[in-house]
């Protein structure tokens, strides 16, 4: 029986959700009516803050699940009862990230249009297909937990989520390593490191709710159940740092490339913003220090890891806006060398550094597609048992 | 009975307008849409491109409808672009547009099919199809592709434009199909006397671009990314 007292708290925390949620959605509306020149956008950058939060919010989708994953597909007992959550929170920003990304569009009247005509060499029109069925298979997964009698099919449901995941994220990371155009892309790599950064901000998405959760119930997590999945958010995030470094440093061995990398590392010929945001935001707040809360034996791996875990997870999702704003913001500023060799001007931004200012319109879309994540979480938790049940799981035996 | 009636005046309006838009098309177009047999291309003369000249420009923002004042949100589908070699000092002066490539970046990546390439190598952007995804100006290693930013006015009546789609360079399809022989830019330098710009089909071995690619020397952009380019440029 929920108290009075819960009862109370729900409905704020749905009206704040939906409050936030319809403030995006009447940016969204400013912003068809008047069309992207309200926006910080023009015709060098064309994909702004809005597309920084949706594709966060894609990536850590896919990654969250990864919890469910280690326990139905891999069997790990601790990640069993958080499956659900960790469906629950996939659907919830896949949602969110789909509104964004949606409502982003030039022509958003015409999401009919993308979704009756389709060209199969875009990694765009696969992820028509890639997003909704995702969304379906979660659902059809979460089924098979929730309703005792398709319990055994929920080891299979759970191994098509996650196969169904790894092709998503690659699509996301592929969205990027199919263009030739741009120094900032054209990387086979990039399919893997997405996949990579989707293990880390969906942990530490999921770690973030959790605790939220944990605090809002005045439950404790366990301590070793903790200290395994700081652990293992941990190997994550070092894996990520691993990944970016590589992209980096073989970038640094091709000359063409040289340019571009100077612009983002160093910071030179107007890419200090870029610059600070890559060492600071994410390599700084967004990996060492995290890497350090998470193992240090006296903070995350220690008895009163749980409060420093919170804060590694919040600055990995920080770190992951950060790196996320730098390439595919930074990528877009840098000139376009048509001309390698060469100086260029010209009426169009050939040859400088474009401009781009995020404007509230762009943030306040990015943050209601959070809203939206949030509202489902929310309805979700309240309406069904999504609440991790540790007690008859012994850490010690996992 | 009634049925049938009701069917009757509900399918004949549509038919009607069919015959309408049959009769509208213009005389001397074949229905058979276009010539497979032709590839349109261009070949630009920067040698003949005087720094700060921009009759080209200014001819296909008046053809197509496009803000004769630029701003950063502004569609530009033709744009000079003056370079100075780092190492030598040499200058030139290059108009730039969408390069209609054989093997179109912008094609591969528009999820709806908007972004197409016609049968004579003209790329297009269907303007029924464009979501304004801007995947394809990702895409463009020219930066050939403009988003249209705001509401647009004063548009030209074979030139459909919209807020919110993505648009390039059509190499004046419209003129084209209506059986003119030569583009808005190619036309207005020529007339000016600098003869920098030579439109023509490259698949015609008789044709004035195809003599002329033959005799001079001449590059594409961006070669090494072999999307084999329908514009050539002379002088770089």
């Amino acid at each position: 029986m929920r108290s009075p007292e819960d009862i109370r708290k729900f409905w704020l925390m749905a009206a704040l959700g939906g409050a936030v949620t319809a403030v995006g959605l009447a940016a969204a509306h400013f912003m068809e009516l008047h069309g992207h020149v309200v926006t910080g956008m023009n015709n060098q950058v064309v994909w702004g803050l809005p597309h920084v939060f949706a594709i966060f919010m894609i990536v850590a989708a896919s990654g969250v699940l990864n919890v469910a994953s280690i326990g139905s597909v891999f069997g790990q007992p601790v990640y069993k009862p958080r499956a659900p959550l960790s469906g629950l929170l996939c659907i919830a920003l896949l949602l969110g990230g789909l509104m964004v990304l949606m409502l982003d569009l030039g022509r958003p009247d015409r999401v009919i249009v993308a979704a009756t005509h389709y060209n199969f060499r875009s990694v765009f029109a696969w992820n028509v297909f890639l997003y909704s069925g995702m969304t379906g298979i979660v659902i059809v997964y979460l089924w098979t937990m929730f309703e005792r009698r398709l319990n055994h099919w929920s080891k299979p449901a759970g191994l098509a989520a996650l196969v169904w995941r790894f092709v998503l994220t690659t699509g996301t990371g592929s969205i990027f390593g199919f263009l030739s155009a741009r120094p900032a892309y054209g990387s086979a790599l990039l399919a893997p490191l997405f996949i990579v950064l989707s293990f880390g901000w969906g942990l530490a998405t999921f770690l973030i709710v959790q605790s939220t959760m944990y605090a809002w119930e005045s439950r404790h997590l366990d301590a070793a159940v903790q200290r395994r999945m700081a652990r293992l958010l941990g190997i994550f995030i070092a894996a990520s740092l691993y990944l970016v470094a590589v992209v980096h440093l073989t970038n640094l061995y091709f000359a063409r490339q040289g340019a571009f990398e100077r612009f983002i590392l160093l910071g030179q010929d107007g890419g200090g913003a870029q610059a600070l945001l890559f060492w600071v935001g994410y390599v700084l707040l967004g990996a060492v220090i995290p890497l350090v809360l998470l193992f240090h034996p006296r903070l995350g791996a220690g008895p009163n890891g749980e409060r420093w875990t919170l804060a590694a997870a919040l600055l990995i999702v920080v770190g992951g806006f950060a790196w996320l704003y730098v390439f595919i913001i930074g990528g877009q500023v840098f000139p376009l060398e048509i001309f390698p060799g060469h100086v260029a001007h010209s009426s169009f931004g050939d040859g400088v550094v474009a401009d781009y200012r995020p404007s509230l319109p762009e943030l306040l879309l990015g943050i209601g597609g959070l809203g939206a994540a949030f509202l489902i979480t929310v309805v979700g938790v309240r309406a069904f048992d999504f609440m991790p049940q540790d007690d008859f799981i012994s850490a010690a035996e996992a | 009975m009634a049925a049938a009636a009701i069917g009757g005046a509900m399918l004949a309006p549509g038919i009607q307008l069919i015959e309408i838009a049959r009769a509208a098309a213009p005389a001397g177009t074949t229905s058979a849409g276009a010539n497979p047999q032709v590839r349109w291309g261009m070949l630009i003369d920067t040698t003949k491109c005087a720094a700060g000249c921009t009759d080209c420009v200014t001819a296909c923002n008046a053809e197509n409808g496009l803000d004769p004042q630029p701003s950063p949100t502004s569609a530009q589908w033709l744009r000079k672009i003056e370079i100075k070699e780092i190492k030598t000092g040499r200058a030139a002066s290059v108009p730039v547009m969408c390069q209609h490539c054989a093997e179109p970046p912008c094609v591969d990546v528009c999820p709806t099919g908007a972004s197409f390439k016609r049968a004579d190598g003209i790329v297009l952007v269907d303007r029924h199809a464009c979501i304004g995804c801007r995947y394809c100006v990702m895409a463009c290693p020219y930066k050939a592709r403009s988003f249209v930013h705001e509401e647009l006015t004063a548009q030209q009546p074979d030139v459909p434009r919209g807020k919110g789609c993505v648009e390039g360079c059509t190499l004046c399809v419209h003129r084209l199909d209506k059986g003119e022989k030569t583009t808005a830019c190619a036309e207005a330098c020529t007339k000016a006397g600098h003869g920098a710009i030579v439109f023509g089909d490259l698949n015609d071995p008789t044709s004035e671009i195809a003599r002329r690619v033959r005799e001079i020397q001449t590059t594409q952009l961006r070669a090494d990314l072999r999307l084999d380019p329908g514009v050539r440029y002379h002088g770089l």
